[in-house]
């Protein structure tokens, strides 16, 4: 069972992730968006850091993600705010006020988040989006922690040959092939922060 | 650049915003800018917002005859939803407020959470999308057209209304169908360069020109060696008006917007305007009334775009009402 501490731990490692990896994700941007994916990201989860610290000591797995959603939300901006804070709030919201829960119970929430993610942004894996990595990333949670981990960066990898069909990179048409989509590596981080966390390695 | 950091660039515009506007009410922290009166004459509240480094949009339109108020996100990046909830409570006057939302993917969800939320608050909020820019062609497989010169003839003519005491609906209506009469296309002659960044944001060689870009520098139709003022007035126009001919025949008059990127200076806009007035002319269109200047900018990018937007008595009639903002000013 995964307690309130373990999501702690995973908020901070993807925190964590962000803040090592945002020169990279602003890089990736920089050829099919504008190039603030990594600065936007940072902005957020630094807010999730400081909203994690304030928060109740008692509140549940559920309360913490969906106050990091919201955080997220309300400090991110851009595509990245609505749809990282709809995740994590959806997500939050499907774990409902247990203490403890499964790790079966948090993928099917995982799913249930990632879902409303696509019908936000209208998008489908194949797009070049984000969901490139959490649809094969929570797919792969079945297996084990690590797998997801694994299969949400094998996904973002193979977002370089595609070509975008969402968000500002769609407008490159054929140029934005041949580029790593943003998204889908910063999504992949944060199934990598997840897995660390599980293997207690984070 | 002329700033003091990245970090605090918009905060430090947003302060001598407020500094050489004391008629605005301007929230530096927030990061949203309002008419001091715009909840006194109980009319529909007119919001709008996106990311910055395209001054004088928005925050310079908001003023009596314009906007009620206006967000302003980090460059380039869309408001988050907490400042629009901020700026409709700020000037509801109980007539509920009108979004106006460029198409973008980040302002498109950001403004939905916000009008979910403030629905949820009570507030009646309508949200009119605009996406008049010509130059995304297969807009099936994007994110659609993007919104971009339009945005001031949406926000000018709906802001009229709204002055007038307009209702809600009709404010609404008037702003789609401008939206829906309204074609733009872009033309950049440099990259633009972002503070964070510290350098262009894509590579623009030069001696060429990037024709149907957009106001990040998304790129659009096509690279090209460099073309004659003359030469650009003529796909620009032809772009437009070949656009504006599928919703039906292009005669009547127009407002036109001849438009700077931010690093164009006025010389070669008033002499990119002579070209596209005359590409107007020999295509039988009648300009009933012209903008020149640098009003939907990206940062400093050299560039220009033209909006055209299809005009009747009415909408001349809104064009030509008093208007009081930092960047748009005539009849009061």
């Amino acid at each position: 069972m995964r307690d309130a501490e373990f999501f702690r731990h995973w908020l901070e490692a993807a925190a964590a992730a962000v803040e090592r990896e945002a020169d990279r994700l602003t890089e990736l941007d920089s050829p099919i968006g504008d190039a603030d994916h990594g600065a936007n990201l940072l902005r957020g989860f630094t807010a999730v850091r400081t909203a994690l610290a304030g928060a109740d000591p008692a509140d549940a797995p559920g309360a913490l993600l969906q106050l990091a959603g919201r955080t997220l939300i309300s400090t991110v901006g851009g595509a990245s705010g609505p749809l990282y804070g709809t995740l994590l709030r959806r997500t939050g919201k499907e774990l409902g006020e247990a203490s403890e829960v499964s790790d079966e119970e948090l993928r099917a929430a995982l799913d249930a988040g990632v879902d409303a993610v696509a019908r936000l942004g209208g998008a489908a894996p194949g797009d070049k989006t984000m969901l490139d990595a959490l649809v094969p990333g929570v797919a792969a949670l079945g297996t084990s922690y690590r797998a997801a981990g694994d299969a949400a960066e094998g996904g973002a990898l193979a977002t370089v040959p595609i070509l975008a069909r969402k968000g500002r990179a769609s407008y490159l048409g054929e140029r934005s092939v041949g580029h790593q989509d943003p998204g889908a590596t910063s999504a992949a981080l944060l199934l990598g922060a997840l897995a660390d966390t599980a293997e207690g390695t984070a | 650049m002329l700033i003091n950091s990245p970090d605090t660039v918009v905060s430090d515009a947003l302060r001598g915003m407020a500094a050489a506007h004391p008629e605005l009410d301007v929230d530096v922290e927030r990061q949203v800018v309002v008419r001091r009166d715009a909840r006194a004459g109980g009319r529909v509240g007119l919001v709008s917002g996106g990311g910055s480094g395209h001054e004088p949009l928005h925050a310079g339109f908001v003023g009596p005859g314009m906007l009620s108020a206006a967000c302003a996100g980090a460059v380039f990046t869309s408001p988050v939803p907490d400042q629009m909830l901020h700026a409709a409570g700020a000037v509801d006057a109980g007539q509920g407020v009108l979004f106006v939302v460029k198409n973008y993917t980040g302002d498109v969800l950001n403004f939905q959470m916000a009008a979910e939320l403030a629905e949820e608050d009570g507030l009646r909020v309508e949200r009119v999308l605009v996406d008049d820019d010509v130059a995304v062609t297969d807009s099936l497989y994007t994110a659609g057209r993007r919104g971009t010169g339009g945005t001031l003839f949406v926000e000018k003519i709906a802001g009229a209304a709204a002055e007038e005491g307009a209702p809600l609906e009709r404010v609404a209506a008037l702003a789609r169908r401008v939206n829906a009469s309204s074609r733009s296309f872009g033309v950049a002659l440099s990259a633009c360069s972002t503070p964070a960044k510290g350098g262009p944001t894509f590579d623009l060689p030069d001696g060429e020109l990037e024709l149907g870009v957009g106001i990040h520098g998304e790129p659009g139709r096509e690279r090209r060696a460099m073309m004659t003022s003359r030469e650009i007035a003529e796909v620009a126009v032809a772009a437009v008006l070949d656009d504006l001919a599928e919703t039906g025949p292009p005669a009547g008059p127009v407002l036109l917007l001849v438009n700077g990127m931010g690093a164009t200076p006025l010389l070669e806009l008033y002499g990119f305007h002579a070209e596209v007035a005359a590409a107007l002319a020999a295509r039988g269109v009648e300009v009933a009334r012209a903008l020149v200047g640098n009003y939907v900018t990206s940062l400093d990018m050299a560039g220009c775009s033209v909006t055209v937007c299809r005009a009747d008595e009415e909408l001349l009639r809104l064009w030509d009402a008093p208007v009081r903002t930092a960047a748009l000013r005539w009849g009061c």
